[in-house]
């Protein structure tokens, strides 16, 4: 076993860790030593190549297909230098107020939240995309709403320098999404933080981090890790849990947190989604271009769904829809024709949906979908294909309909398809990338796992800083708001530095 | 490819039931028809690259699955799966899909989503369909 010792270690590198990373940074000056320890590799700009199943193998845990329990949805997480933050389009939303008061975390504000949030909108050049670079199958979601009178925004992205491949969910090939890969651990690392990429940490005990750093597999991507290939005991003063919804909660049951610390992985929320796909009689602009620049959340709060552009890739469009045969390839066979929308589900907290950690040590997440959530993927389903309709789709690939292919003739149909959906998990195809929940914050443990500025209940030394601090569903794209949150704990460590080290 | 030495077991785990996965893989993607044998080894990689990563206990269900579907239609047509039309594949594996026990629907989303990771996920199954990204985006579109 060979040890190292640090003052601050922060495990993970994406939102929340990047975040941290550069918030503490300066203290480096002052002889702090910090190191991020993250799982993932790091890629060469030159290896974002955009080739859906290579980049996916090489950017996500599990491919992107990181199944459930119960085997009926898969969930897509970053596992790599900067976090999800390579993966995600950009988007970057102001976390609804009413959400925020909804969760009353005691000391917590829409204000604070909000100020902070857009100190990193500044940095990250979060702005509204021109509209000569939107391409045709946002531009087809606009004019679908605005025909229905739907309420449709466009959404503020961190990009710089987009060139339009859309291929930002496969790591951007032209760096122009501004993720903590790119903006806040460069910083950090300037300043004197150590990143230690390859890097995955097993457990965590009083101080102590045990960690493996394991070596680059011929052919794969990223450079190898800075450090030796083997285990590792690493001291530290403090301790910051920047893993991820799935990762921090089952690093620290792991860790044996579990038995002081009830709500611990629960309290699990995704915004579980399916991708509808709807066929125009003329190609459209669909695989050039910003993916993801409109949402509609009108019906967020009476319906529990969202709706957001999307363009993704032949394999995962091919899985997306129910069925096979030839009725699924006439679809596939059309790809440039294709319009895609994003339907989300906003669920709640329920009691079984949760982290655990399995028999081998890696997290299980256990997931039902709540009576709220199918009605919400059902009804964004429907919302969806009127939409593709009023902006002249002949046909759509309705998944929860008994027979998913609609012709726009046979439009009228939708409505019965509302009243008599077929919802069969299992059969449906439904993935998750806003991954919430798991070391809420509360007042205390019996409510929570952490305080309102990320800190373990009873453990002044330990903190918690991404998406698993939400206490519920976000109800938007999370990573701002998770920025926004690990603004807090790094400002609450240097305020307790004496205490701390 | 994953093959065996003298004393060592196959690594591969579509070795033993390749004949079924190769039957389910054309009633999934009728395209897959036209596909040669370098062709069907590149979509098998993908495959087995992508089981590899998982527990062995998927891999193992992944096995007992397939043989099921080669073996269960002997029952109801007297035929093998891999030996049985277009229409009687389609049925069998549509059962499959809309089947009750919600373990044995995710079974088949399992290997219906091999099929076209194995499919879509090379690049000349992609280009086929007309999916050409380029890294330069709006100025690859202006040079056409």
């Amino acid at each position: 076993m060979k040890r190292r010792s640090y003052d601050i270690v922060i495990i993970g590198s994406g939102a929340g860790g990047g975040t941290v990373a550069q918030e503490l940074s300066s203290l480096c000056r002052d002889g702090v030593r910090i190191a991020v320890l993250e799982k993932g590799p790091k890629l060469r700009d030159e290896e974002f190549t955009g080739r859906e199943v290579e980049m996916a193998g090489a950017l996500y845990e599990d491919g992107g297909g990181f199944l459930t329990a119960e085997q009926t949805m898969t969930l897509a997480f970053g596992s790599a230098y900067g976090g999800s933050t390579v993966v995600y389009t950009g988007t970057s939303m102001l976390p609804p107020e009413r959400v925020l008061q909804r969760w009353s975390v005691p000391g917590l504000t829409f204000a604070d939240v909000e100020q902070r949030a857009r100190k990193y909108m500044a940095e990250n050049n979060v702005h509204l995309l021109e509209e000569s670079l939107l391409n045709e199958n946002n531009r087809l979601f606009v004019e679908g709403c605005r025909r229905l009178s739907y309420r449709v925004q466009q959404f503020p992205v961190n990009l710089k320098g987009c060139r339009g491949s859309s291929l930002c969910n496969l790591g951007c090939p032209n760096q122009a999404k501004q993720g903590t890969n790119r903006i806040q651990l460069p910083r950090a690392e300037q300043n004197g933080v150590e990143v230690v990429t390859r890097c995955d940490v097993q457990r965590i005990e009083n101080r102590k981090v045990f960690a493996r750093v394991s070596e680059k597999a011929e052919g794969n991507k990223g450079e190898p890790s800075p450090w030796e290939v083997g285990n590792y005991q690493i001291d530290a003063k403090t301790v910051v849990v920047c893993a991820g919804a799935v990762n921090s909660p089952a690093l620290l049951l792991r860790s044996g947190f579990g038995r002081s610390l009830p709500r611990l992985g629960r309290g699990f929320t995704c915004h579980p989604a399916f991708i509808m796909v709807a066929e125009h009689d003329r190609p459209i602009t669909n695989a050039v271009g910003h993916p993801k620049s409109f949402y509609l959340d009108q019906f967020a709060e009476s319906d529990h769904f969202l709706l957001e552009t999307c363009m993704y890739f032949p394999f995962v469009t091919a899985k997306a829809m129910v069925g096979f045969g030839e009725e699924h390839s006439r679809f596939m066979r059309a790809f440039s024709r294709l319009q895609m929308i994003l339907v989300l589900a906003c669920d709640e907290v329920d009691d079984h949906n949760r982290v655990t950690v399995g028999g081998d040590g890696h997290a299980v997440v256990h997931y039902c979908f709540t009576p709220e959530a199918i009605h919400g993927l059902v009804q964004g389903a429907i919302t969806s294909a009127k939409i593709s309709f009023a902006a002249g789709a002949v046909r759509a690939h309705v998944p929860v309909s008994h027979s998913p292919t609609i012709g726009r003739a046979d439009a009228v149909r939708l409505d019965q398809i509302a009243k008599n959906p077929e919802f069969k998990t299992g059969k449906l195809s439904i993935s998750a990338a806003h991954l919430q929940g798991g070391c809420a914050m509360g007042s205390g443990p019996q409510d929570s796992v952490t305080d309102s500025y990320g800190r373990v209940h009873g453990v002044p030394w330990l903190y918690v800083a991404d998406s698993s601090l939400f206490p519920n569903s976000l109800e938007i794209n999370p990573y701002l708001t998770i920025m926004a949150l690990a603004d807090r704990v790094a400002e609450t460590i240097r305020k307790n530095m004496t205490a701390l080290l | 490819m994953r093959g065996a030495t003298a004393n060592e077991p196959s690594r591969s785990a579509l070795a033993p039931v390749r004949a079924v996965f190769r039957a389910v893989v054309v009633t999934v993607v009728p395209d897959a028809k036209q596909l040669d044998e370098p062709s069907w080894l590149a979509l098998e990689e993908l495959v087995e690259d992508a089981i590899e990563i998982r527990p062995p206990a998927l891999r193992r269900q992944l096995q007992l699955f397939l043989h099921a579907i080669e073996w269960l239609p002997v029952l109801r047509y007297g035929r093998t799966f891999a030996a049985l039309g277009d229409e009687q594949r389609s049925r069998v594996l549509r059962y499959l899909q809309n089947h009750p026990v919600e373990r044995i629907r995710c079974g088949f989303w399992g290997l219906r989503t091999l099929a076209f990771l194995g499919y879509y996920g090379r690049p000349e199954g992609a280009h086929a369909i007309g999916y050409a990204p380029d890294p330069r985006g709006w100025e690859a579109v202006q040079r056409r």
